[in-house]
Parts: C-alpha cells; structure tokens; sequence
C-alpha cells in the first residue's frame, strides 16, 4: 500500500500518516475493538507505556465522547470521531523533527505556514495518567498534541512514552479548507463514488446523540457499570491483566454515556471517576507485573 | 578578565515559566561562582522559547592558591583529640601537620592549601549544580533517561574566555551524556544546521543572522512597534494589553506581527467576548477604532517569515478565529433564549464551596444582605437590589460564562439589557464584582453598591465563619481583595454602613482596619495619625473613621496643630512620669480639677480654656465636624504655652496643690484624647 503525495481526502490523511509512521519504525496497528474516550485507551499506550521494553507503534482509534453529541447540527462537534496516535517509546532525541515531518507529509509546508509548540500539560483522571507536552498549533489551529508520558496508572513510567495524537477531523478541514466535518472529502472527489464524512456519519450522529442524550436505559448502564467493575476485580485476582483492563474500558465508556444522559451529580461524579480510576490502576500494576517477569 | 557563555537549548520551553527560569540560573549559577571563590563584575541572563543563556563578565582567569591554617590540640593532647584535629583537616598523619610555639605551650598546626587552578576547572561543577537546582514550576524525564528539566534538553554551550569548557551533563538511562559544546542552532524553521559561537557578542550575532531574537525586551520591542506599525496602516489603533505582549514574546524566537480581519457577521457579539476569545484562544491583539470602539482587525504575531508573505498564515489565523467566534456567536445567541430567572434553579447544582452550600444558597445569602445593606444606600430601590442581587450569578450557568468564566458578570449584564430589566438592575448585575483590584473602576450606582458589597461581605463572613480565613501567604478565596473592594465601594461612595451591623467576629473588624490602614499607607497617609484615630476603637463606620483621619492629619500639618501637639505632649509626659512614680495617682487624678485649688491665673485661664473647647467640641464630634473639634483645640494652646512657662505643677510642700495641677494636666489629656490619641502621633 502506498500512500499518494499529498492526501486531499479523509481517508488519504490516514494513509499518508500511516505510511509515514510505518517509515519511522513504528508497528502499524487497528483500532482496539472496543467503545474507548480516545487513543490513549488503547492497550497500545496505555499498557504498552510502561514496564522496560521499547515500543514503537502507531494506530487510528475511534473515539467517544457521548457528551461531545450535537445531533449532527454542529458542523465541528462529534460524538465519534477519530484519533491516529502514534506512540514512540523510548522518546527519540529527534522526535519532534519526526513530528515535524509527519507534517510535511500530509501537506503542511513550514515555509508557508506558523507551527507552534503551545504549553499543555495532559492528564487523564479515569487513566491516573499525566505527563507534559504541547498543543501544536499551525497557523493558530490546533493540529495535534504532543505528550511526554510521566505517569500511567498512577505508575512512574521506567521510560518515558512520546505520544503524538492528531485529531483527524479538525486537522482534515484544516487541510482541506472546510467549515463543516460534513462536507470533508472522505474518498477522492474524482472516485468512482465520491462520499463526504457526512454521507458516511451523519446519521449515526444524529441516532448516536438520541441514544446518549435521551434514550440510553440509565438503569441497566449503572448494572453495567458495576458489572463491569466487579468483573474487572475477579479477573485481577485471576491474574488476567489483559481481560480486567478490558473491563475497566468498558465501566469507563459507561460511566461517560451515563454523564451524558445527566444522571450523575456533581459530587457523585468525582466519585464515578475515581472508582474508575482505582481499576486502571490496578490493571496497570498487574500488567506491570507480567512485564517484569517476561524482562 | 574572562567572559563565561551558558546557553542549554531544549524543546520549547512554556512562556509563562522563561523570565523566571532565566532569573534563576543566574541566581544559581552567581550563588556558585561566589561559593568557588570567583568574582566578576556582570551577569546577564535571557530566555527564548527554545533556550536559557547566560552571560558571566570579569571572570579571573585563574584562581590564586590559598593557604589556610588550622590550629590543633596541644602537642601530647590524648589521641582522640589527635585524630579529631587529622580527620577535620584531611590530613592523614601528624607528619604533616607541624608544630608550633605560640608562647602558651606547644600546639600542633595544619597548613590547608586550597588550591586555586584554572576557572575553567571550576566551572562545570557550577553548572551542573545549577541546572540541579533549577526550579522549574513543572519539569519531566525524557527517553529512557532520569534527568529532570522542563522538557527534553538537547545541547548545551559553555564556554569561558572562548573555549569550551570540558564537562557534560548525565541523562541516566541508556542516554548518551549531553557534552559541553561550542554548537547551538538557530531558529526551528528559519535557519538548518549548527551554529558554532566563539563568545557572547558573536553567539548573539550569530543567532540573530538564524532568526533568534535572544533578548525577550528585543522581541517584545519588535512586536509592539510592528503591531502599532499595522494597526496605523488600517487606520486603527492598538489595544495595549502587557501581560499579552510577556506571553507572545515568549512563543516566538523571530517575532513577525501580521494584519488580519474579524469577519463582519461577529461584531455584534458584545466586544467583550472577541476580545476574550481572540485574547485567550488565540492570543491576538484586538484593535479599536478612533471612537474607542472595538475594530475588526486583529494582529496575530507568527514564528515564522513565510514565502508568500504571511498570507497563508494570516487566512489561517482568520479562519481559526472565524470557527472560534461562531462558538462564541453560537452561545451568545443561544443564551438569550433563555431568562435569567428561570436559570437559577440550575444554581443548585453548582458547588460554591463544600462547606458553603451551592450558588444557590449564595445568592440566597446575598439577597438577604443586599436588603439590609439597601437601607444604608440612598436611592437604592429595594425591589431592584433584591431582584439584581437575585439574578447576580445566574450567568454562570450560561454557555457563555461556561467558555469563557472572566466574562462572569458582564455576560449577565447583557442578558439583563436584552431582556430590558431596569437599567439599575443590568448594571448591577455587571458590576457586582466590581472592584477586581485598586485600579478597577468602583460601582457608583445605589443599586450595584449594595449588591456589590452584599457579594463580598457574603464571601467575608460566610468564609469566616468556617475558619477559613487568610494567612500571611495564603488567600485563596481573595478574601483581601473582598475588604478592599467594600472599603473602597464605602468610602468612595461615602456610604454610611455600621460593618458591626453584619457581623460579630472580632478578628474581622481587625481584619478590615488592618485592610483600611494599608490602604491608607498607600495613599499617603501618615501611619501614626491612622493609629490615633483606630485607637479610639469601636468605629465602625468607615467614613466617619476616615474623615477624622482626615481632619487629623491637616491640623497636624497647621502651625496651631503642632504647637498644641507639644504642648500635649509636655502635659501627658508629665503625668506619665509621675504616675509611674505613684502606681496609685492615676486613679486619684481622674475628673475636674477642684476650683478652690486654682491659685494661679494661669491655672484658671487653662480651666476656661477648657471648659470652652468643651462646649464645641460636644456639639462638633455630634455633627461629625471633625475639623471644627481640631479647630476648638487651637484655643488651647496660648493658656497652655503660658501655663507652662508660669506653674510649678511638682509643688513639693503642697501635695493637695500638686495633686490639683496634675489633675488639670490629665484632663487636657482626656479632651483631646476624645478626638483621637494624640500620645501615637510621632512629633
């Protein structure tokens, strides 16, 4: 598969990325099969982040934010959309004229355009995550984050992650001068059947935003999440890392559809994410663990 | 004399943390220099985006030998003490220390030779010690390293009197160290490869031909000439803003302001919003046209010279700032749809503090006080305090607020107007948590005055009473700010408010003269004639308190002012002196001296005197006329002066007489001590 010179559709943006970080030595990986908030869910950061072995990888994740729903009516706001993360563990000396030249890759030329390395401290509350990086701007957009992982889990990572995470939607209508998600390009104009992001997702917006808003049985989405919960602990003392975190992603993802549907409280909500958060952790230790035993 | 040239280049360093990091390695790295014994004559510190450097001047090139010597225990002394005095001074046997008379005996000495050598051996250890003890606010590991510093550090210049210091810093991990170099680079986009720099001068040249501006005062300088330079050429002007014009200066290495244009559909969005979402999203410069109002260009400062001139940054920056400003458009139109009123249920679901209850409960509390504190404020219509205080918060749960919270208040004030409440009510509304600081304007309007002194004596005596009062360093609820803001709203106002009304604890009375004295310091306001009125005490009425200091303060500065303070002086020391002679006398002396004891006519002239300062000053004090009491005063002073120049108040044969005159003497004291405590006035 290769990637042409410079995408001018959706789809050739992940190609392009693709190809580009296949370039730079990472694996290519698929989406984790699962509803996830963003990239970092996946088992390919967020576990992959710690323990002593190198990892270089890159993937697209769908991702949700049920409370980001608009009902397909803003043109800049979903409840799903997509996330290409790339993941270089340890942090190359040259990772961010590797960064750079994703850029140059996708078509942003620096001799003509502002790139900006803007202060942004991330933190994850659900993950006990946080580390330090930047928002990088070009010409004043936001184009991707860029994050040096000091802690997962509520671990010290032993070597330090470089995560790069480009919000594919925002940087496509960059790209492609679009004020509307809906009318990016998602195949080529000139295809055999040209569709846009819209003739691709906006009905599922507009069904998705219902179900988060108005329709999800909030009953049976607490059973879940405790569920899910207590399903996660027993497959951490079965020492089974791998299945539990899977548990923990999907109490998360509940917990997030039932913020939407506005069940939670204010107080309440502290402690939703904190009893999410005690999970990951435990995850991330019993993960660990397997890591020091393989090294 | 030796130049020392300190530059450590990392990935882009945040512009909040640069100036102080830059201050603080040359702290540090000054500190070491005077601790190896190293003088200079200058150091000069300066931060980029991407870098610290520092310049040292007036180095030695070398330092001499010194030698030091250390005396011992007494030749023979016990062996503990023997080798006690060798391990202090790093000496491995007596052989090489030697002996010595010093004409009491024998003793055993050590001659220390701190050797000098070359500055250039001492200088990396100062550096790495430095860059241990940087404090940056946040800093971070890298790779596989344990290093921490603010983000990933790549190199690292050093060099003293044009040659590289030999040294580098350790990453830890699998991480090669970072070596001592002559190499730096230029700007990110501007300038490829290495730069190899021979000293200061030419490390500055050199950057400079990369495009990097080292000096941020050099930048900011470009910036600010460059965006008037565009301003003028659109026939607008420049809204000045310096905390901006410090942050932009520290994102960029080669400042280039360009010219770009708020789409015409935005601007009736309340300029409030523009200049806050331009300012906080995108950190643009807003411009105004010659009427003062907002105009619809912007100056966005880039990073970069760009081929085409900027034009492709400048349509960028519009666009971004299009999408931002239909978010903005978006809420402004959305939030009208809604009233305020029907709003403040959704208080309840918004924590003013764990302790405090929500917002709703808040502006419960500000009702009530709003109410009580009506009745102080002339003119203020109670159903419009009540209704303005009622509807104060209910912005805060707008989407506008929700975005952007430094538009709390002023948002609400909009949302009023669209919804024409009375004109009182908007206002009061967008001022109520007016003044943010000294230089802030003060509401003036009956209505807003109440409202806004209901907001912050709320947050006063609600805080208070959870014991969450300030400390020396720690205010985190502004509770400063808050008295501040009511002392000036009172006292510019003239608003006559017995604070003791609306609260009981003592220790916030305290808390609000300690406020009002500062103030007052600031103002000019000699601190001694501040205490003579607060000693009084029990005042509680800020501008009663403030217009004695006032007519305090200028009858000091009279002639008469000065003569009577000596003469209250020379009586109060008088009984001072005495009383603490007699313990007992200061009971005895208390009241009106006994007519028939008055032998004198001076004595009796004083009595008079007295007696008819008295009868002005009753009335006087009554009606507040502060001045006119001092001015009573100024009759005091000729049968005084006299007094003292004719009676013998120690009349040692005639204790009856002396008791009598000390007496007349205490009760000069005590009328004048009525007006204030003229015993704290510094002469």
């Amino acid at each position: 598969m290769s990637a042409p010179a410079k995408p001018t559709c959706f789809q050739e943006l992940i190609l392009t990325l693709q190809d580009y970080w296949a370039g730079q030595g990472c694996l290519i990986l698929q989406p984790f099969d699962m509803e996830m908030g963003a990239g970092t869910f996946h088992t390919a950061t967020t576990l992959r982040a710690l323990g002593p072995k190198p990892w270089y990888a890159a993937y697209v994740q769908p991702s949700r934010r049920p409370k980001d729903g608009r009902y397909g009516e803003n043109p800049m706001r979903l409840q799903h959309y997509y996330q290409f993360q790339a993941i270089l563990k340890p942090s190359p000396p040259d990772i961010l004229e590797r960064y750079l030249g994703s850029l140059e890759a996708i078509g942003i030329d620096t001799g003509l355009h502002d790139i900006r390395f803007n202060e942004d401290d991330w933190e994850s509350p659900t993950l006990g995550a946080w580390g330090l990086g930047w928002e990088v701007w070009c010409d004043g957009s936001e184009i991707s984050q860029f994050t040096y992982f000091q802690q997962v889990g509520g671990i010290e990572v032993d070597m330090v992650s470089g995560e790069i995470t480009y919000g594919l939607e925002r940087l496509a209508m960059y790209l492609f001068d679009k004020k509307s998600i809906y009318e990016l390009p998602f195949n080529r104009t000139d295809s055999e059947v040209p569709l846009t992001y819209g003739d691709v997702f906006l009905q599922n917006e507009q069904e998705q935003s219902a179900y988060n808003f108005e329709h999800a049985d909030t009953e049976m989405l607490f059973r879940h999440f405790a569920d899910a919960e207590k399903e996660c602990v027993r497959l951490l003392e079965k020492k089974l890392p791998l299945p539990s975190y899977e548990q923990c992603i999907k109490a998360s993802h509940t917990f997030n559809l039932l913020d939407a549907r506005g069940v939670i409280s204010v107080t309440e909500r502290q402690s939703y994410i904190l009893r999410v958060r005690d999970l990951a952790k435990a995850c991330c230790e019993a993960w660990l663990a397997t890591q020091a035993k393989a090294a | 004399m030796a130049e020392f040239l300190l530059e450590l280049l990392s990935e882009e360093i945040p512009a909040r943390m640069q100036a102080r990091a830059a201050e603080d390695l040359k702290r540090l790295v000054c500190d070491g220099l005077k601790a190896a014994g190293l003088s200079f004559t200058d150091a000069r510190a300066f931060a980029t985006p991407r870098r610290l450097a520092l310049v040292v001047d007036g180095l030695p090139v070398a330092r001499v030998d010194v030698s030091e010597e250390k005396r011992g225990p007494r030749v023979g002394a016990p062996d503990q003490a023997i080798q006690g005095f060798l391990k202090g001074a790093g000496l491995a046997s007596l052989d090489q220390a030697e002996k010595r008379d010093t004409g009491k005996g024998e003793f055993w000495f050590a001659v220390l030779t701190k050797k000098g050598g070359p500055t250039a051996d001492a200088l990396p250890g100062v550096i790495e010690a430095a860059m241990k003890a940087l404090p940056w606010p946040k800093s971070m590991k890298w790779g596989s390293g344990t290093m921490m510093w603010v983000r990933p550090l790549q190199s690292i210049v050093a060099l003293f009197d044009g040659k590289v210091l030999g040294g580098e810093i350790a990453l830890g991990g699998q991480m090669a160290p970072i070596k001592f170099a002559d190499t730096t680079r230029g700007h990110r986009f501007l300038s490829k490869g290495e730069l190899k720099v021979s000293g200061f001068a030419d490390y500055m040249a050199k950057l400079r031909a990369a495009h990097v501006i080292l000096d941020s005062a050099e930048r900011k300088k470009i910036i600010l000439e460059g965006a008037e330079k565009l301003a003028a050429s659109a026939q607008v002007a420049l809204k000045a803003d310096d905390g901006l014009l410090d942050e932009v200066a520290g994102l960029v290495e080669w400042p280039v302001p360009l010219l770009g244009t708020i789409d015409g559909q935005f601007m009736d969005v309340p300029p409030e919003v523009l200049i806050v979402s331009m300012k906080t999203h995108q950190r643009y410069f807003a411009t105004t046209k010659s009427d003062g109002a907002l105009a619809t260009r912007f100056v966005v400062v880039a990073n970069n010279v760009a081929r085409d001139g900027g034009k492709a940054i400048t349509e960028g920056n519009e666009r971004v700032l299009r999408s931002r400003l239909s978010d903005a458009k978006f809420f402004w139109d959305l939030d009208r749809k809604t009233t305020l009123e029907s709003r403040l249920p959704a208080l309840k679901n918004i924590v003013f503090h764990a302790k405090l209850g929500t917002q709703a409960e808040r502006v419960e509390r500000i009702t009530k006080l709003a109410g009580k504190i009506a009745k102080f404020v002339p003119g203020a219509d109670a159903k419009q305090v009540e209704q303005a205080a009622c509807l104060a918060k209910a912005d805060l749960v707008t989407g506008m607020v929700g975005e952007f919270p430094e538009l709390q208040g002023i948002m609400g004030r909009y949302y009023a107007i669209g919804e024409k409440l009375p004109a009182a009510v908007a206002e009061a509304i967008g001022d109520h948590y007016a003044p943010a600081g000294p230089n802030d304007r003060c509401p003036d309007a009956p209505v807003s005055i109440a409202v806004a002194l209901a907001d912050k004596l709320d947050a006063l005596v609600s805080f208070w009473s959870v014991g969450e009062k300030p400390t020396g360093s720690r205010d985190p609820f502004a509770l400063r700010r808050a008295a501040l803001g009511i002392i000036r709203i009172v006292v510019e106002n003239k608003i006559r408010l017995p604070l003791r009304a609306f609260f009981e604890a003592d220790d916030l009375m305290e808390f609000f003269a300690e406020r009002l004295k500062v103030q007052m310091r600031e103002k000019g306001v000699r601190h001694d004639v501040v205490d003579a009125v607060f000693a009084l005490g029990g005042e509680d009425d800020l501008v009663r308190l403030l217009a004695r200091v006032e007519a305090l303060q200028s009858f000091l500065g009279s002639e008469a002012g000065k003569n009577l303070l000596t003469a209250y002086g020379r009586a109060a020391n008088i009984v001072r002196a005495e009383e603490k002679k007699d313990k007992g006398l200061a009971a005895k002396i208390v009241g009106a001296p006994d007519a028939a004891l008055l032998e004198q006519v001076e004595e009796k002239a004083v009595v008079s005197a007295l007696a008819a300062v008295e009868r002005t000053l009753g009335p006087a004090l009554k009606a507040e006329d502060f001045a006119g009491a001092m001015a009573a005063f100024a009759g005091l002073r000729a049968p005084i002066d006299a007094y003292f120049e004719k009676v013998t108040v120690n009349v040692t044969d005639r204790p009856d007489l002396r008791l009598n005159r000390l007496k007349l003497l205490n009760q000069i004291r005590t009328t004048m001590d009525s007006v204030a405590d003229f015993s704290r006035i510094e002469g």
